[in-house]
Formats: structure tokens, C-alpha cells, sequence
């Protein structure tokens, strides 16, 4: 089979088959690509994941367009990206029609309302998750501290205060940190 | 022009934001806020129907808000503006990409974006907060009503669940069934 139709099929499956995106899709994208199509081995899947958290972007977008470009070059980047997309799409189109065909009703309501505060819950459990996963001495607390008070309470604009703490972090590491490590600070 | 509208304020929420799911979450829902696409309640809402969808969050929030206001078309610009900013910077680091592991600057960015992200994330968690709360407004009389006291008790519930590793479709469904079966029974 051509290796662009290929890809595209491939990362067709993995954005139809993982609820939630992100890094609930790295599993999946290993045992596909690597595993299935030995594209790429376990190692690149390391890369991916580090390449994909330190650039913008959905993670599924950045995994699909890295192992798009590895395997077979641009055109293989676009089949990998249209493929993963896809799925949302044309699913959250539907969707997006049934929800407006039942917004009025009583039942529904009650349900959003249930669901608003299992969300919230969600957001909590996400806010832990990430919180435990990441290196914690003052500078991060500091900057944890300020991107929230900045955004909930200063009400600045979220565009600023990531670019904010992007120079910040640049400014600090290129003067107070000397090694490439985040253990020590 | 909604299209261009749609293409550029998707292209600056996939340019802007870094790593998956909920760190979306804080531009996403200012941007679409600021716009008046959808409000607040009915972005929380449209979480839950992404987190029992398959696919990314940012795709999924730029079909549906897209669709909403501009049509399929609407839909079709959202989504090429917010996969459009990873599809290009990617394509560049795959080519660069050991000189772009080793840079300094990158980890230097890296270092101040990761706990911002955390930041952001904590403050969706009380924005939505208030939502979920005190849906008219800081207040009082709110908790003399059934709602306020129903919404507690599932948040509190659902986060039991989700500590104990229940995946989220599973909590948004039971957090669904709380609600309609309380709202019917308490008249709400």
C-alpha cells in the first residue's frame, strides 16, 4: 500500500479511537507505529512525547505531523495530521447538530447541570495530576503563583502571561541556572 | 468576516498553547469568551462532550465552535487555524530536531511555560468554579437553593471517583444521571 495513504489510514484510527486527545493518544500512536508499523521504534516515541510538550499545539497534531515527516517527508506529515483530524470532525459535526435538537430539553438541562460539576471535578484531578508530575522548587511555585493570580484574578490576558513566563524562564535559566537539568535550582 | 475571525483566533490558541487536553483549556475558553461564541456554561459543557468524543479537545472545540458560528465552513477555517501553527513549527523541528533537544533556550522557555501552564489550568479550575456555583453571580441566596447544594455534592463525588482513577466518561456519565435524576426529583 502507498506509505502516505498508509499513514493517513493509520492516524485515522488512532484520532477515531482515543477519548480525551493528548497523551491518552501516545499509547495507542506507539503500538501502531511502532509495533504494527515499525515506522519508527520506542525510542522516537520518547522524542515525540519530549518534542511535542516543549512546542504549541494539541499533542495528537504534533505526534501525527513528527511521524508524518519521519516516515515519508511532508506530503506524509499532511496524511498524518488530515488522518488524525478527521475523526473529530466529522464526529463533533454531528454532534454539535443533535445537541442543538435536544438543548431544550427539560432531561438535558438536568444532565449539563449534573455534568458541569463533574467537569469541574475533572479540571481538579487534571490540575493534581499535572502538579505532582512536575519539578517543584520557589521558581516554579513563583511562577505557578503568578500565571494563576495574573489570569483569575488581574484578569490579563492568558496570550501575555504565557509569554510572560516563556521569557521569564528563558531570562532566569540563561543567568542563574548552569546546567540543562531541572533538579537543582 | 466570521471565517477569517474563526481562522485567526484558532491560529493564535494553537500557537499559544503547550501541551494536551486541559493546558488548552485557559486560552480556548478566554478567546471564545471574548468573542461571544459560546458562554461559559455552555463551554464546560461542551468539555464534557469532548472528553466522550473521541479526539484532541482543541480539534474537537474548534469543529464545534466553528460550526456554531459559522457553518461547516466556520468549522473548516477553526480547525485549520488551530492545527496550523504544530503543523509548521513540527515540520521544522523534525528536521532540527537534536539541535532543537539540546537548545538552551528551548529548555529555557520550557522552564517558565510548565509551571505557568499549571497556573492557567488553576485558574480554568476557579473560573469554571463560579460557573458550576454561583451561576448568576457571587451571592448569597444561592445557597438556599437546591442547586448549589446538588452541584457540591457531585463535584465532591466525582472527585472521589476521579482520585480513584474512574475515566472520565464514566464520571461525566454518573456526574449526568445525578442530575437528571436530582432536577426531576427535587422539581429544580
Amino acid at each position: 500500500m502507498n506509505k502516505n495513504l498508509e499513514l493517513f489510514l493509520t492516524f485515522m484510527k488512532i484520532g477515531a479511537f482515543t477519548f480525551g486527545g493528548g497523551y491518552a493518544m501516545i499509547p495507542l500512536i506507539q503500538r501502531e507505529v511502532c509495533d504494527n508499523k515499525h515506522w519508527l521504534n520506542e525510542d522516537d516515541i520518547l522524542e515525540v512525547v519530549a518534542i511535542a510538550e516543549s512546542t504549541p499545539g494539541p499533542v495528537a497534531i504534533n505526534a501525527a505531523t513528527f511521524v508524518g515527516s519521519r516516515t515519508a517527508g511532508t506530503l506524509g506529515a499532511v496524511c498524518a495530521t488530515l488522518g488524525v483530524v478527521l475523526p473529530s470532525f466529522l464526529i463533533i459535526s454531528v454532534i454539535s447538530f443533535v445537541l442543538k435538537a435536544f438543548q431544550e430539553s427539560k432531561a438535558v438541562q438536568y444532565a449539563f447541570m449534573g455534568i458541569r460539576a463533574g467537569v469541574l471535578a475533572l479540571i481538579l484531578k487534571a490540575v493534581y495530576t499535572m502538579f505532582m508530575a512536575t519539578k517543584k522548587h520557589a521558581v516554579s511555585y513563583v511562577i505557578m503563583a503568578a500565571a494563576l493570580v495574573l489570569t483569575a484574578f488581574l484578569k490579563i490576558d492568558t496570550v501575555f502571561v504565557i509569554i510572560g513566563c516563556a521569557i521569564f524562564g528563558l531570562i532566569w535559566s540563561l543567568i542563574f541556572r548552569k546546567e540543562q537539568s531541572d533538579d537543582m535550582d | 468576516m466570521i471565517w477569517i475571525e474563526l481562522f485567526l483566533t484558532f491560529l493564535k490558541i494553537g500557537a499559544f498553547t503547550f501541551g494536551g487536553g486541559y493546558a488548552m483549556l485557559p486560552l480556548i475558553q478566554s478567546e471564545v469568551e471574548r468573542h461571544g461564541w459560546l458562554t461559559q456554561a455552555e463551554v464546560v459543557d461542551f468539555i464534557a462532550v469532548s472528553e466522550s468524543t473521541p479526539g484532541p479537545l482543541a480539534i474537537n472545540m474548534a469543529t464545534f465552535v466553528g460550526i456554531r458560528t459559522g457553518g461547516v465552513l466556520g468549522a473548516v477555517c477553526a480547525t485549520l487555524g488551530v492545527v496550523l501553527p504544530s503543523f509548521v513549527i513540527i515540520l521544522i523541528v523534525a528536521k532540527f530536531y537534536e539541535k532543537f533537544r539540546k537548545s538552551r533556550a528551548v529548555d529555557g522557555v520550557m522552564y517558565g511555560l510548565r509551571p505557568a501552564v499549571i497556573g492557567l489550568i488553576g485558574a480554568a479550575f476557579l473560573s469554571v468554579g463560579m460557573t458550576v456555583f454561583f451561576p448568576n453571580g457571587l451571592q448569597t441566596t444561592v445557597f438556599s437553593g437546591a442547586g448549589f447544594w446538588l452541584s457540591l455534592a457531585i463535584f465532591v463525588i466525582g472527585a472521589v471517583l476521579a482520585f480513584k482513577k474512574l475515566h472520565p466518561i464514566a464520571i461525566i456519565g454518573i456526574s449526568a444521571v445525578i442530575g437528571i435524576v436530582a432536577g426531576y426529583g427535587f422539581g429544580l
